[in-house]
């Protein structure tokens, strides 16, 4: 049964208390946006969730595989865009034939062969998107997943989300935008 | 294909990407064309210093693609990534420590032939050193790779990689280049220590620095 759950954790970072006593639970097909201004935690929850940063104080439960969309792309610059999707994605004990789907639900399938520097800034994010879409890990974390990206894009992420939700996903997602997520939990820190 | 497998086969291809690895190959053959110049055409001289020369040279050279072993990957979140899919950070370090060695050990090695040439080195002495190096420079990447680590999170870490790595160094080069039969089998046990110890070394230092 797919899960992340956070008993009561604390988070600091340089000494400084992030917030603590923090309580969220999320079940197959549910979703939380992590709301916020600059600083405040965003990032470090999630890098909390992803096993990244350990917690001051409490505990975190996973079940299920972790996909995480930092702001670092982690695509290797020189590969093609394929390429560097696939190296991830055989990590992820996945086939190559699922990064083609990943691509073409951001719109990135015509830049396959496009190496990673030459991408724009909104294409990095949607390419880190299906990344994430490809590893078909059941708990995503996204990372300002809507920075960068235009209102097709927005769209896009936006049906990519929903669709899984709808196979049982997990979303927790830290944006300043709403991300049409529909019924998401709201974690304000 | 296993995960270790991937990450030394990618970091293979990165190494050689832009030429990158035929670097310190280059630089080695470099300081081996050079030394004649500054200390004189004497066949004997030469053929008497070219061991420790020889040695040096793989010393310095050795430091050379040692920035760019971590820091690149942290930067780009690609050490994140492996840590998220469970990868552990001693796992990550053994297969970076693999691909680096096989990216200039062999090279150095194969260098060394046209090298002793030109320092006019007898059959023996180069027997010698290539054993030496075959024994010495997985250590030599065992210490690049820690040390790799351990700056990678320090603006402009390129000068102090240099003063960190050498004096470590020290015992690599000692018995590397003294001669008999005792000095390879220090040689030999200076280096598996180091590569025993650079996977937890550099591990615990890829662990602290992700704060």
């Amino acid at each position: 049964m797919t899960r992340l759950k956070f008993d009561h954790v604390a988070c600091s970072r340089g000494g400084r208390l992030l917030f603590e006593d923090l309580n969220l639970t999320l079940k197959a097909g549910e979703a939380a946006l992590v709301t916020g201004a600059n600083g405040v935690g965003k990032s470090s929850l999630l890098r909390l969730a992803a096993g990244l940063l350990e917690p001051e104080d409490g505990e975190i439960l996973r079940d299920g595989r972790i996909a995480l969309a930092a702001e670092a792309s982690a695509l290797d610059e020189d590969e093609g865009l394929f390429a560097a999707l696939a190296f991830w994605a055989r990590l992820d004990g996945q086939d190559d034939a699922a990064v083609g789907p990943a691509l073409a639900a951001m719109g990135l399938a015509p830049l396959r062969q496009v190496p990673v520097r030459l991408l724009s800034t909104g294409q990095r994010r949607r390419a880190t998107i299906a990344r994430v879409i490809a590893s078909a890990a059941p708990i995503w974390l996204l990372d300002e997943p809507a920075s960068g990206l235009d209102a097709a894009s927005l769209d896009a992420l936006a049906s990519v989300m929903a669709a899984h939700r709808a196979n049982g996903g997990i979303i927790l997602v830290a944006s300043h935008q709403p991300l049409g997520l529909e019924g998401a939990s709201e974690v304000a820190l | 294909m296993n995960a270790f497998a991937a990450l030394v086969r990618r970091d293979l291809a990165r190494a050689f990407a832009h030429g990158g690895a035929w670097l310190p190959l280059v630089f080695y053959l470099l300081v081996a064309t050079l030394f004649p110049f500054a200390i004189g055409p004497d066949p004997a001289l030469l053929g008497k210093v070219g061991g420790g020369v020889l040695w040096t040279a793989a010393l310095l050279a050795a430091l050379l693609p040692v920035e760019r072993l971590v820091r690149p990957d942290l930067a780009a979140g690609i050490i994140d990534q492996l840590v998220v899919r469970g990868q552990s950070d001693e796992a990550i370090a053994a297969a970076k420590l693999t691909a680096h060695w096989l990216s200039f050990g062999p090279l150095l090695m194969l260098a060394t032939l046209p090298a002793a040439a030109l320092l006019n080195l007898d059959r023996a002495t180069v027997m010698r050193l290539e054993i030496g190096l075959a024994l010495g420079t997985p250590g030599l990447a065992a210490l690049g790779l820690a040390v790799a680590a351990l700056t990678a999170g320090l603006r402009g870490a390129g000068a102090l990689i240099g003063l960190v790595m050498l004096p470590l160094a020290v015992p690599l080069l000692i018995f590397g280049a003294s001669p008999g039969a005792g000095a390879l089998k220090l040689l030999a046990a200076t280096s598996l220590m180091f590569v025993a110890g650079a996977p937890f070394v550099a591990g615990a230092a890829l662990r602290a620095g992700r704060t």
